[in-house]
């Protein structure tokens, strides 16, 4: 096998490249309501706080998976806890309680030194050692997130646009919130191997962002959103495995060429299009509506 | 029967009274603006009616099977969102139907509502590309879409010209005529209150309430702006004079 094929003769680049193509796609199809409903940050700041958990579960003989993952829904949950009580605000929580977590993960790497994954692997992802079972992770993460989003469409829908009318219309916009800062939390840590925390939160933004600039469509970005993430995780992989640089900086920045490109043939005319992506959300996705 | 009867409700936040003893009642077909400077507790009372807080004090009772809309403030959306007239005013069946699909006979009530307030022909327009009375329509028809017996409004008029608050005033009396319950909050005086059959005037409790030449009264404006304003009689409507002085309000 010769040439631009060359690479999948390998069991470890087949098993790199699905898990980058899945988990493109993934944050690409979560990225639009976490864009929309101006969650960025959260999604950033939940990346560093499963750090901490990934460099925690070892010490304790936990699952890294299992560990990582429940650190982060406690994160979560003390990010909602704390904006709750508004005596500060959302971003300034998941500056503290995010940080805090990453901190942790770094001293206690450093003290105990590493007993699970790859450090550099969990920062910056990594095309080796993708297993079965991060596959398998990543599989339930897409096929759950789909299913949830296409059965559960109208509620995500009228919940991000209008969260104050949906809740008065019957839509448990709490409940809402608390299922996507889950699926946001398992998508993170199923991509966590592939991409690197420090670098999921451009994999959620710029394809939803690049989806908002060609198209006027909440149902059409969801679609050029999920492609677009798919198709720069793929060949962000291969260009991790051609230049031997970590997949999830790869990946990043594909995402951003093709962030530029699409500026430079709209020529910045639709990038107006994504000044209001977060005009009407100032906490938390599992902060109570108000009305 | 009333549609929803508020009795001597007390609400806050954190310690300060927004409301004191409120009591307030909806009656099917009514008509009413609540009127107050910032501060006053409007928004407030339209979230008790709306049951989306709880009184510390009092009781709300809505009558069963009563369905409210409500109508926010434009100011308050992002109209960068990507979505159209049409599927905008369709996220009101966000819970009927598990599909992402709209079926028949939803697009069928959404035409016909959006034809009944005049813009059938923006239905897959995007929502950015809309007046300002378009998009009090488009939410109205949202609001409709849900056939409720009571509309809730939150300053309908707030930052529109004069052209789209005459023309949003129509509309709503049109809807009232059908049988509407309607109850909105403004602070302006002159262009909408005046003009509505019914006012309550609200400074944290209920100054006064009846028709605009019982409430819109010196005394009344007095205890609820804090500032002494003339009242004019024109054309049997009382003007405020010197609404600039509202312009806090």
């Amino acid at each position: 096998m010769d040439g631009f094929l060359h690479p999948f003769q390998y069991a470890f680049f087949q098993h790199g490249m699905a898990a980058a193509v899945m988990a493109g796609a993934l944050c690409g199809l979560i990225g639009v309501f976490i864009t929309l409903r101006g969650m960025s940050y959260i999604g950033h700041g939940l990346s560093h706080a499963i750090f901490g958990g990934f460099a925690a579960a070892p010490l304790f003989g936990v699952n890294v998976l299992l560990g990582a993952g429940i650190w982060g829904l406690a994160s979560a949950l003390a990010i909602n806890g704390v904006t709750r009580r508004r005596k500060i605000g959302a971003d300034a929580a998941i500056g503290v309680i995010t940080t805090a977590s990453f901190a942790l993960g770094v001293a206690l790497l450093t003290k105990f030194g590493n007993k699970g994954k790859s450090f550099d692997a969990a920062l910056f992802g990594s095309i080796l050692g993708v297993q079965t079972s991060d596959l398998v992770l990543l599989a339930v993460a897409l096929v759950l997130s789909v299913t949830v989003f296409t059965v559960l469409y109208r509620r995500f829908l009228f919940a991000t646009f209008d969260p104050e009318v949906a809740d008065v219309s019957g839509v448990n916009v709490k409940r809402m919130d608390a299922l996507l800062m889950a699926i946001l939390s398992l998508s993170v840590l199923a991509t966590l191997t592939i991409i690197g925390v420090t670098l999921v939160a451009a994999t959620l933004v710029i394809p939803a962002v690049v989806a908002r600039m060609l198209t006027d469509s909440f149902s059409r970005m969801l679609w050029i959103s999920s492609l677009l993430g798919a198709v720069c995780g793929g060949v962000g992989m291969y260009a991790s495995y051609d230049l031997n640089i970590p997949s999830g900086t790869t990946i990043v920045l594909v995402n951003a060429a093709v962030f530029v490109l699409v500026l430079a043939v709209t020529g910045g005319r639709q990038l107006r299009r994504t000044a209001g992506m977060d005009d009407h959300v100032d906490v938390p996705a599992t902060a109570p509506a108000a009305v | 029967m009333s549609l929803v009867d508020v009795r001597g409700v007390t609400f806050g936040y954190g310690g300060a009274p927004a409301l004191r003893d409120v009591t307030f009642t909806v009656q099917p077909g009514q008509f009413t603006g609540i009127v107050g400077p910032s501060g006053s507790g409007k928004t407030s009372l339209l979230k008790v009616l709306l049951g989306t807080v709880k009184p510390q004090h009092g009781t709300v009772t809505r009558s069963s099977g009563t369905a409210v809309s409500y109508v926010p403030q434009l100011e308050t959306v992002n109209w960068n969102f990507p979505v159209t007239v049409a599927e905008c005013v369709l996220m009101s069946r966000a819970t009927k139907r598990l599909s992402p699909f709209a079926t028949r006979e939803e697009k069928a009530d959404v035409g016909q509502v959006l034809e009944r307030l005049g813009i059938a022909e923006l239905g897959r327009r995007h929502i950015r590309e809309l007046s300002g009375g378009q998009q009090q329509r488009m939410f109205i028809a949202r609001a409709l879409v849900r056939r409720p017996q009571l509309l809730l409004m939150d300053e309908p008029t707030s930052g529109v010209d004069v052209a789209t608050r005459h023309e949003v005033l129509h509309l709503l009396g049109d809807l009232n005529e059908d049988g509407l319950a309607i109850v909105l909050t403004t602070h302006d005086l002159n262009g909408m209150a005046s003009h509505l059959p019914h006012l309550v005037a609200l400074q944290q409790r209920v100054i006064a309430a009846g028709t605009p030449r019982e409430v819109i009264v010196p005394d009344v404006l007095e205890r609820v702006f804090g500032a002494r304003m003339e009242v004019l009689m024109h054309l049997g409507m009382p003007v405020v004079v010197d609404a600039g002085a509202l312009g806090a309000a």
